[in-house]
């Protein structure tokens, strides 16, 4: 059923008819919709979840990681700081390959301090070994915790996955969702099967050390799970599309790039503004298109060379820089297509909630036709 | 419930030094415990030793995370299995520095939102994994390699940090001190805190070879001497209030630091009375604080 709600109730939704059996987080902003909703929701028993109302975000994420060992379906949420603070976690997670699944509510990271959208927080954990979905819209929001928990407990995986969607811009924002029923979300998410789990009838050891004779392997059964995940992506987003009418079986989404010259590669909610731009380019005869990266882990590399295959020119918004470096979009833009003679420009833009409007998508659009380098887009060179 | 004193959980072929403390501690706990527990613990000697790729000593499901986090992902492993209505007791069982430390924000977390479940610290004094570095649990005036004697510093300068008292602060029902040189008390400290519902801690003291320097056939005699000169008071505490304490015949405490590396610069080259004086205090103050001292029969 179509309602009108706020991002953050929208995930909050999905996270019930996930059924979880352990919720753990720790408030921060713009995070909180979130977990004030689900914890209404245990409150009043809509939800059949123990919430664990945790002394840090490296508590939330410990206590779920515990939870998932022991054989239960477990979330948390977070952003910023709070997901710094988990970045131990994170990657211990990823290591002994429980399938926890987290909404990050992107927002900046301090100093300065700010509370407004970029991808710095997730792009920072984007080689831990979670799987990194990127919401457009609230309903995307919505639509991709069914499909981060499939993908995350399928025994071909078993990685944890994040759900990112842009903070204040869609945690705050209310659209028009469909939200499915119980039963239809069961039968596509079936109750968590762990692949192992402690049990003090069969007694297995957790989290051992590895010398050099073995931590390799380790880290290289990672790496393969996370190719496998790709195709167990493509399968889940489809049957998601037959059973729900919305297709996510491409790891990333081409708009009007059949016969573009240039294409724009954006992520998360600013695909939006992307696309109004783009139609009002195409109005006037210019061959634009994007590319929304759904998907940046595992990065789609096959996919996104074959959908930029007839395009002159890339400009990628980067919601992120590496100090002392480029922007993560641009790196992999980069590798992806190398030797292809596709001109690139990166572009840092919009950070700490800098807001990227149509008009600046047109000046992105006109640098890269004029084969300008790679920039911060759009600094108020008056302060500087 | 009885002990079967003949359990073994905790399997030989692990790496520990000879005469570990913390091998013998857990074996002992493992026997309290019985087959029917999660074990979770933090970074150490323990985890390190015990858990080599792809071998384990552990006959008991187990879980290692990180350093700092035992207490919480404890708090997630209880909480699932109430939620999967199932019987294991949730144990920690983790080193001075995790507990003291590192781990205490965790630690301190876990404990206010009163999870069911027993919290073990094996209380070697240092961080002996890393080479024997000074934490919150070593005791005053002893040598480590972050806080060495030498000819401006006769070691570390602080006193032990109180957890037993800071843990029941937290209203943890039972807290209890105990050591491996006690092993009936050890394993009946154990029992009684995984019996008790709600969060309980029980402090180990865990004498080490290596970190304080004696040979490693002396842990027991070491350990003993650290409870007889009222060093390391053995002590229960039920709701807050001290319930049961181990009565003693007090020894003078330089009879357990002479026998120990550690404190080796506190007779040599020269004997420091002021400093030695320093340590019989706390080992008083215990003694008066604990009513630790046996009546002289009249």
């Amino acid at each position: 059923m179509t309602q009108i709600m706020e991002g953050s109730h929208a995930v909050a939704e999905a996270v019930r008819l996930s059924k979880p059996g352990v919720i753990s987080a720790y408030p921060i902003t713009p995070q909180t919709h979130i977990v004030e909703r689900l914890a209404e929701m245990v409150a009043d028993g809509l939800l059949e979840a123990d919430y664990i109302t945790v002394e840090s975000e490296f508590s939330a994420l410990s206590a779920c990681l515990g939870a998932s060992a022991t054989g239960v379906r477990v979330y948390s949420a977070t952003t910023s700081q709070g997901l710094a603070l988990m970045f131990e976690v994170c990657f211990n997670a990823a290591g002994m390959r429980l399938p926890l699944v987290m909404t990050i509510a992107n927002r900046a990271l301090s100093a300065p301090l700010s509370i407004w959208n970029d991808h710095q927080d997730s792009i920072s954990l984007r080689d831990s070994g979670w799987l990194q979905l990127y919401a457009q819209d609230c309903q995307e929001a919505h639509d991709l915790h069914y499909i981060a928990y499939r993908v995350a407990e399928d025994h071909s995986v078993l990685l944890p996955a994040m759900v990112c969607f842009d903070g204040f811009v869609l945690t705050h924002t209310y659209e028009p969702v469909d939200i499915p029923g119980q039963e239809e979300v069961d039968a596509f998410l079936p109750a968590f099967s762990p692949y192992q789990r402690l049990d003090a009838r069969d007694p297995i050891s957790f989290g051992m050390y590895a010398t050099p004779d073995y931590y390799m392997e380790f880290r290289y059964e990672m790496e393969r799970a996370m190719q496998r995940a790709k195709g167990v992506l493509k399968e889940c987003g489809k049957e998601f599309g037959e059973r729900f009418g919305r297709d996510y079986s491409d790891l990333v989404e081409s708009y009007r790039l059949e016969d573009a010259d240039t294409a724009l590669v954006a992520m998360g909610s600013l695909c939006g503004t992307v696309k109004d731009a783009i139609d009002e380019m195409r109005g006037e005869g210019k061959k634009v298109g994007l590319l929304n990266l759904r998907v940046f882990r595992p990065f789609p590399f096959e996919d996104v060379k074959k959908a930029l295959s007839g395009v002159s020119r890339v400009a990628i918004l980067d919601k992120n820089v590496s100090i002392g470096s480029k922007g993560a979009v641009g790196l992999e833009m980069r590798d992806t297509l190398y030797g292809t003679g596709i001109e690139i420009l990166d572009c840092i833009a919009g950070l700490g909630g800098r807001d990227i409007r149509k008009r600046d998508v047109r000046r992105i659009v006109g640098l890269a036709e004029a084969g300008g380098g790679d920039i911060f887009y759009g600094l108020r060179e008056e302060v500087l | 419930m009885a002990i079967d004193k003949t359990l073994e959980l905790f399997d030989c072929g692990h790496r520990a030094c000879a005469g570990c403390g913390h091998a013998l501690g857990t074996r002992l706990v493992l026997k309290a415990t019985g087959r029917d527990v999660i074990v979770v613990s933090p970074t150490g000697c323990l985890e390190v030793f015990s858990t080599p790729y792809p071998e384990t000593a552990w006959r008991v499901p187990w879980i290692h995370s990180l350093f700092e986090n035992a207490a919480a992902v404890a708090s997630g492993v209880e909480v699932a299995l109430k939620r999967q209505k199932r019987s294991e007791k949730v144990v920690v069982v983790g080193g001075d520095g995790a507990t003291f430390d590192i781990g205490v924000l965790c630690l301190s977390g876990a404990f206010e939102r009163g999870h069911d479940f027993t919290y073990i610290c094996m209380d070697n004094e240092a961080y002996m994994n890393t080479g024997i570095q000074r934490s919150g649990a070593t005791p005053y005036d002893a040598s480590t390699t972050t806080s060495p004697a030498g000819a401006r510093s006769f070691g570390n300068r602080r006193p032990k940090k109180d957890m037993p008292q800071i843990m029941a602060a937290h209203g943890a029902p039972y807290v209890a001190t105990t050591s491996v040189a006690y092993p009936m008390d050890l394993m009946q400290k154990v029992e009684r805190a995984i019996n008790t519902e709600g969060p309980c801690y029980v402090q180990v003291h865990s004498p080490c070879c290596t970190g304080w320097g004696f040979e490693g056939s002396q842990t027991i005699a070491i350990g003993k001497l650290a409870v007889e000169t009222g060093l390391w008071p053995v002590f229960e505490m039920n709701n807050g209030q001290v319930t049961k304490v181990k009565k003693i015949m007090r020894k003078p405490v330089e009879e357990y630091l002479k026998q120990q590396k550690r404190f080796r610069h506190l007779f040599k080259p020269i004997r420091q009375e002021a400093e030695i004086a320093k340590i019989q205090a706390i080992a008083d103050a215990n003694a008066s604080r604990y009513g630790l001292d046996l009546k002289p029969r009249k």
